[in-house]
């Protein structure tokens, strides 16, 4: 498939997205696959608060609030009504973070999926509750520091693995489900045309570094995303039909501590603790035929 | 044409006339024959719309709150627990000004659990910012569901028709069916102003700074205010149309009574034989009936009830810590009034409890001494109590 990201800026600037959001850049690039056919809903969150400051609005396609648990359930109302009114250019699209998705919305969201609205869902992960403070989420990472797993003296950080959303999305048997990452836009760009062009319930969840939230320099946003795919930590791939599809494998596997290094929310690891992450990095590998 | 339906059938029957074109919900009792009758009409071609078959009442509200801002009629209905899962969303559909109409069948709330009739659910989110109509019969299901969605979509103001479970839902009455044309006429079609659509895009349910917020929620509780008037228009063009008015309230043989029971959905009919019977005696009871909790009636309470000597308010509900709502609304629309009535409350028939006669007439002794004697004892009181359950000496 040939990628053709449209000019337009369809998530206009001037919103009020920290420097180096990694999630205010999925929001573009979302929006320039998508093109101006959409209609967006969209969960309680960061890029909720950011680009809609009443009466300021970044969003030049149609696009609605409601709260955060329900998204896909506001986006199965507006394809009956996309269904009722015939108009069947126009997608529903849904957008959540990683707590309005793997946590609070997640019955919502298994719902549309097992219903088989045509829509297409994605995920935002910056992988803790960022809006109101970097508290964990059911996608928080193994070991990571956050304002509810704080390093003490008996417990450090967080204590169970990142919970795993596309694959109980395809356990639903969407027909296409895929994950991505800032740091790779095109390959993004491409997965997001691909749902929208097909009808039913897809997936997609990106992965979008939190400046503030991983303790990462502002710079260093599509650096840290990057070295998430390249030393395996979190893999590119996509579901369709049921058929796995690893779309990016990087060439020469780089050690995860090459990523952990560069956030603050990490910094506490030992080197026993990086060990450990390393390990289960591999088997993750070996299970998508990584290096 | 007449035919012979429970209250769920007309609620369902009222959806299917107002041609709704996104149904949303999900199954609790005992509001399911709602929902069952509408998959049926959908199933039959009788009814053309999309069932969204939620897994949550929480989702089902969400649901119809994407479809009715995409421009379409939508309709869902609950009860008890339905209600209070979707309580949230009750607020951002009222904030987001969705004309969506909602059938509440009443039920009492957990803990314990009970199926049965009370209004203490509907009760609980009375300030939701949700036109709150309440039903004495089947006929007046129909009606006022109908009228629901009119005064929804001319004010951009959510409704939710309530009435009480099992006593209504599931009970038979003969009830005039209005043919689909004249339905036609007295509803038009839906049309939302700046719905979510791609030709002209609309941001909807933005962040609402301090700066702003405060102004959403006056011209919210003012279209509450303006809605008054509109049922009432409304309700005047619909008995041009089909012969039957309602009113905010009902005024039952009370304009020269000292005692006046003040009641809401089916308790009414009941507490009607009771006055009867008191005005077969020559005594002056009369009775008055809550159709519009919300917007709550002020102005005209204050006009009916003004000139007793002693009102009793008979009420399922109860604001634990409180009172019953309908007695503290209707006592608070005498804050500066005067002559003012006295006011008693008597907290009834909860969780499907049978509410005699004989209570009724306790509750009217009680408000007739008051009245003799100018005193009120204990302004909040429980009927049909079994006393040796809760440990009281009787």
């Amino acid at each position: 498939m040939k990628v053709e990201p449209i000019e337009e800026e369809l998530v206009a600037p001037g919103h009020r997205a920290c420097a180096g959001c990694g999630c205010i850049l999925a929001m573009r690039y979302a929006l320039k696959a998508l093109g101006k056919d959409v209609i967006v809903s969209m969960a309680t969150g960061c890029m909720e608060v950011v680009t809609t400051p009443y009466p300021e609005t970044a969003w030049r396609v149609p696009w609605i609030h409601v709260a955060f648990e329900n998204t896909a359930a506001v986006a199965s109302g507006i394809e009956a009504a996309l269904k009722v009114l015939g108009k069947k250019h126009v997608k529903s699209v849904a957008i959540a973070g990683d707590g309005g998705t793997a946590d609070i919305g997640l019955q919502a969201l298994s719902g549309a999926i097992e219903r088989g609205h045509n829509f297409l869902y994605i995920c935002y992960d910056n992988e803790a509750y960022m809006n109101t403070g970097i508290q964990r989420s059911g996608a928080t990472p193994y070991k990571a520091w956050t304002t509810t797993t704080p390093i003490g003296k008996v417990k450090r950080g967080e204590d169970r693995p990142k919970k795993d959303l596309p694959a109980i999305v395809a356990a639903h048997g969407a027909p296409y489900i895929a994950t991505a990452s800032v740091a790779y836009p095109l390959d993004f760009i491409k997965k997001v045309k691909k749902a929208a062009a097909i009808e039913g319930p897809t997936y997609i969840h990106v992965h979008t570094p939190c400046t503030p939230g991983w303790r990462i320099d502002e710079s260093k946003t599509i650096e840290v995303a990057r070295l998430a795919v390249l030393t395996g930590s979190w893999v590119l791939y996509e579901i369709e039909q049921g058929k796995l599809n690893v779309t990016f494998k990087p060439p020469k596997r780089r050690p995860v501590v090459e990523y952990l290094k560069l956030q603050g929310r990490f910094r506490h690891l030992t080197d026993e603790d990086i060990s450990e992450i390393q390990r289960a990095v591999d088997e993750q590998c070996k299970r998508f035929g990584i290096g | 044409m007449k035919q012979v339906l429970d209250g769920n059938e007309a609620a369902a029957t009222a959806a299917k006339l107002a041609r709704v074109k996104v149904v949303s919900a999900y199954p609790i009792t005992p509001q399911t024959t709602i929902v069952e009758k509408l998959a049926e009409f959908i199933a039959n071609g009788e009814l053309d719309a999309e069932y969204i078959k939620v897994e949550s009442e929480h989702s089902a509200l969400s649901a119809c709150i994407g479809a009715a801002a995409t421009d379409v009629r939508t309709f869902t209905a609950t009860s008890s627990q339905g209600l209070m899962l979707m309580s949230e969303i009750l607020f951002v559909a009222s904030g987001l000004r969705l004309p969506i109409v909602m059938t509440n069948v009443n039920r009492s709330l957990s803990a314990p659990l009970s199926i049965w009739c009370d209004q203490q659910d509907s009760m609980a989110v009375r300030d939701s910012g949700w036109v709150q109509l309440y039903c004495e019969n089947n006929q007046e299901i129909l009606d006022t569901t109908l009228q629901a969605f009119r005064v929804a979509e001319e004010l951009l103001l959510p409704v939710m028709v309530c009435f009480d479970g099992y006593i209504l839902s599931h009970t038979a009455e003969p009830i005039e069916i209005p043919e689909q044309a004249e339905v036609d006429k007295f509803l038009p079609v839906y049309k939302f102003p700046n719905p979510l659509d791609p030709e002209k895009p609309v941001t909807m349910g933005p962040l609402g700074v301090p700066e702003y917020y405060e102004e959403f929620r006056y011209m919210l509780q003012e279209a509450m205010h303006a809605s008054k008037e509109k049922l009432v228009e409304v309700d005047k063009e619909f008995k041009k149309r089909f012969g039957r008015y309602y009113g905010l309230i009902e005024r039952y043989r009370s304009d020269d009574a000292d005692v006046i029971l003040l009641t809401m959905g089916s308790l009414s009919s009941s507490a009607k034989e009771v006055v009867d019977t008191y005005r077969k005696r020559g005594e002056k009871v009369g009775l008055v009936k809550v159709r519009s909790f919300r917007p709550f009636p002020v102005k005209e309470l204050i006009g009916a009830l003004g000139q007793a000597k002693a009102v009793a308010v008979l009420e399922k509900d109860i604001s634990l810590g409180s009172a019953g709502g309908l007695f503290l609304d209707a006592a608070a629309s005498f804050i500066n009034v005067k002559p003012a009535p006295l006011m008693l409350n008597f907290i009834c028939g909860l969780a499907g409890r049978d509410v005699s006669p004989l209570q009724i007439k306790e509750a009217v002794r009680a408000a007739a001494k008051a009245a003799e004697t100018g005193k009120v004892r204990r302004a909040v009181r429980w009927l049909g109590l079994r006393e040796k359950v809760v440990g009281l000496k009787v």
